[in-house]
């Protein structure tokens, strides 16, 4: 955590959006005050339910939104200093982005190769025409698909819903990335082949070294793939850490509800029915406190007047919870009551 | 939840056209279904003589990957194939009447009043610019209930049961979440408390808390009202607390057909166990994971064997040549021919009794 220069950083990242009609003031918080980094060869998965904000950090960091404030840095470098196309054009390269239908994203009047093709051309000036199409050979069969021979020509009507997923890698690896912003690459596959883009997302990881966000509500699957895991509601991050410890220990109690939702089949069903049955909250002109207040088993009256901030509460362990940082010690007010997991089992 | 939920008219619903006289043996017996889709290249067969029972009360998962025909099945039983898709064989028992023979007005007030079907998306099975209350109205209109009085008071009712406030019976689908929307798709599936819900993937866009939250009220609804379930998923953690009975189905064909509890822990066909173990646990060790290397097969080049051979960790030379048949395997119907005393002991490892 404490490299000189992570690859992506964001500094108090903020996008609000105007909602309602024309005159409406009306400002929705699709995220607050994002702090994070992504060092290099690292998987971090940012999870969340649909509305929480995910997709909105993806598309701020592949410049698709303009921050509403706040800052993110690339390698050290503000992105509001980048001015010049060719400055943009290679962030673009540096940090491509894998959408979530692979249905819809690959164009279908093309064979698949041409989306790789164009890649190159545009962002690879060092690669001659005459070396691309080996160039796409190689991307193609790093992301599986091997031999590329049989895939090169094909259209992608011809691929199954894994084969063009994968392809939406290889495009993106084709731009020689240094961060994949991966947004629910695989939730529209099937359970069975889900597990083979995973590989392909670690095996980018570990033989090209590339890092990846990789941006899903399916925990499980952070777990497999990710080193360490960012969880969010409502546009805030609420806590942040090494998969293994947040899963195991989570902090906070929002993490603690996403855990036990998951449907294990070798485990006994527990997550209560009244937790479970809350909705995340619309962030529209929010006031101070915690937004996961009204769902929450611990919640004092702290929580409704006061924005919890993400503290680091253990090493490497950040949290956003009045309850679990008291508990830890760290709180600015202490309340001296039993330790957390005492609590949510009473 | 609500107090009204227990008051009995609720529970019993509208009445219905049929007496709830009890019935020996099973709500719904299908037999020897099989699904053909007319192709330039001549019919494929995207359900093979598939034998199914449901009891009153039941809930049955159904499971497999995209294209094993799970759908089909599905709307082989609810009767709402289009062309070019056709049932060529077999019969569907519904409360003792074979709805593949019935015709359309016979079809009517079976339909809803006493089978409903929840379908996948939410959001386009719902009329975008109708109020949820216009929608349901056009439901129980079309079933001739007439009182204004009488359609509004059921309309808030079945609402309120799947935990959405009644003032939302004035909103827009767009005006809902995700969860909100699918919990009032089923809420419109019991507008006649049917005997039988049919649930094509009602979770299947909705994420981890909203997906367990609407599987626990589904079951909760389930236990109130008393009637059977058939749903059917790709996710096959999803059911495993939920179902009584749970059938795997692959390229058309039950693999596997028993009581849920015995086909998680003992998976009795390596296609079972491949699905299972295509999960990453969120507990114990973390393993590297291969899911199912390959796809299900074309309906139009079918293995002549067993169907899942090319993709089978086990395959031994008889299954590229003999087709299984479904073996008893303690309880469990399962279709793989290391059951078979013939055959078994070839297997190449040490598979589940």
């Amino acid at each position: 955590m404490s490299d000189p220069a992570p690859l992506l950083e964001a500094r108090e990242l903020t996008r609000v959006f105007r909602v309602g009609g024309l005159r409406s003031r009306k400002q929705l918080h699709a995220v607050d005050g994002a702090n994070f980094v992504i060092n290099p060869g690292e998987i971090v998965a940012l999870v969340g339910e649909s509305g929480s904000g995910k997709s909105t950090i993806a598309r701020l960091l592949a410049q698709v939104y303009t921050p509403s404030s706040g800052e993110i840095l690339f390698e050290g470098t503000p992105l509001s200093s980048l001015r010049s196309r060719r400055d943009v054009l290679a962030y673009r390269a540096a940090v491509p982005m894998v959408f979530q239908d692979p249905f819809s994203s690959l164009n279908p009047a093309y064979t698949v190769v041409h989306g790789i093709m164009r890649g190159l051309k545009l962002h690879r000036p060092d690669i001659g025409p005459a070396d691309r199409e080996a160039e796409a050979r190689r991307v193609l069969e790093a992301v599986g698909l091997t031999p590329a021979s049989q895939v090169v020509g094909r259209y992608p009507y011809e691929l199954s819903g894994g084969q063009r997923q994968r392809i939406g890698f290889a495009q993106a690896l084709a731009y020689h990335p240094k961060v994949i912003l991966a947004d629910e690459p695989v939730s529209m596959l099937d359970i069975s082949i889900r597990i083979g883009l995973l590989n392909v997302m670690t095996s980018l990881r570990d033989d090209q070294g590339v890092s990846l966000l990789y941006i899903t509500h399916d925990i499980a699957s952070a777990r497999y793939a990710a080193d360490r895991m960012m969880v969010m509601y409502a546009g805030r991050i609420v806590e942040s850490g090494p998969v293994e410890e947040v899963l195991g220990n989570p902090l906070h109690p929002y993490t603690q509800l996403l855990v036990a939702a998951v449907p294990d089949p070798r485990a006994e069903l527990t997550v209560t029915a009244e937790m479970a049955k809350g909705e995340p909250p619309k962030v529209i002109d929010p006031g101070p406190g915690c937004r996961f207040a009204d769902r929450c088993p611990l919640a004092r009256e702290v929580c409704r007047t006061t924005t919890p901030p993400l503290l680091e509460l253990k090493p490497g362990i950040r949290a956003a919870c009045h309850v679990a940082a008291d508990d830890l010690g760290r709180g600015e007010e202490s309340t001296g009551g039993a330790p957390l997991g005492a609590k949510l089992a009473a | 939840m609500n107090e009204s939920v227990e008051s009995p008219e609720l529970v019993e619903g509208l009445g219905t056209g049929f007496s709830p006289e009890p019935k020996d043996g099973p709500l719904l017996t299908v037999t020897d279904l099989s699904v053909e889709y007319d192709t330039p290249s001549g019919p494929v067969t995207a359900v093979d003589h598939v034998d199914l029972d449901v009891g009153a009360g039941e809930f049955v998962g159904i499971v497999g990957e995209s294209g094993c025909g799970k759908s089909t099945l599905l709307f082989a039983i609810a009767q709402l194939l289009t062309s070019p898709a056709r049932i060529s064989s077999g019969e569907v028992i519904f409360r003792g009447q074979n709805m593949v023979t019935m015709n359309e007005a016979e079809l009517a007030p079976v339909r809803w009043r006493n089978m409903s079907v929840v379908m996948q998306s939410a959001m386009n099975a719902l009329n975008p610019v109708k109020k949820i209350e216009a929608q349901y109205a056009d439901a129980m209109k079309a079933h001739g209930v007439r009182s204004r009085s009488e359609i509004r008071e059921r309309s808030q009712a079945v609402l309120e049961l799947v935990g959405i406030d009644r003032a939302h019976l004035n909103s827009y689908p767009h005006q809902l979440s995700g969860g909100m929307r699918q919990r009032a798709m089923i809420a419109m599936a019991l507008l006649f408390t049917p005997e039988l819900v049919i649930m094509d993937e009602p979770t299947s866009a909705l994420d981890v808390v909203a997906q367990r939250s609407l599987m626990l009220q589904i079951k909760e609804l389930q236990q109130q009202l008393g009637f059977a379930v058939i749903f059917v998923t790709h996710d096959m953690s999803l059911v495993s607390h939920f179902s009584d009975r749970l059938m795997v189905m692959y390229a058309g064909k039950e693999m596997e057909f028993g009581p849920t509890r015995k086909v998680f822990d003992n998976p009795a066909h390596p296609y079972s166990q491949g699905l299972l173990d295509a999960f990453p646990s969120i507990r114990g060790e973390r393993v590297p994971l291969q899911g199912i290397p390959g796809s299900p097969p074309s309906l139009s080049a079918m293995p002549v064997g067993c169907r899942f051979e090319p993709r089978c960790p086990l395959r031994f030379d008889a299954c590229a040549t003999v087709p299984p048949e479904l073996y008893d395997v303690d309880g469990v119907q399962a279709r793989c021919l290391l059951h078979d005393p013939a055959y078994r002991d070839h297997a190449p490892v040490e598979v589940a009794k």
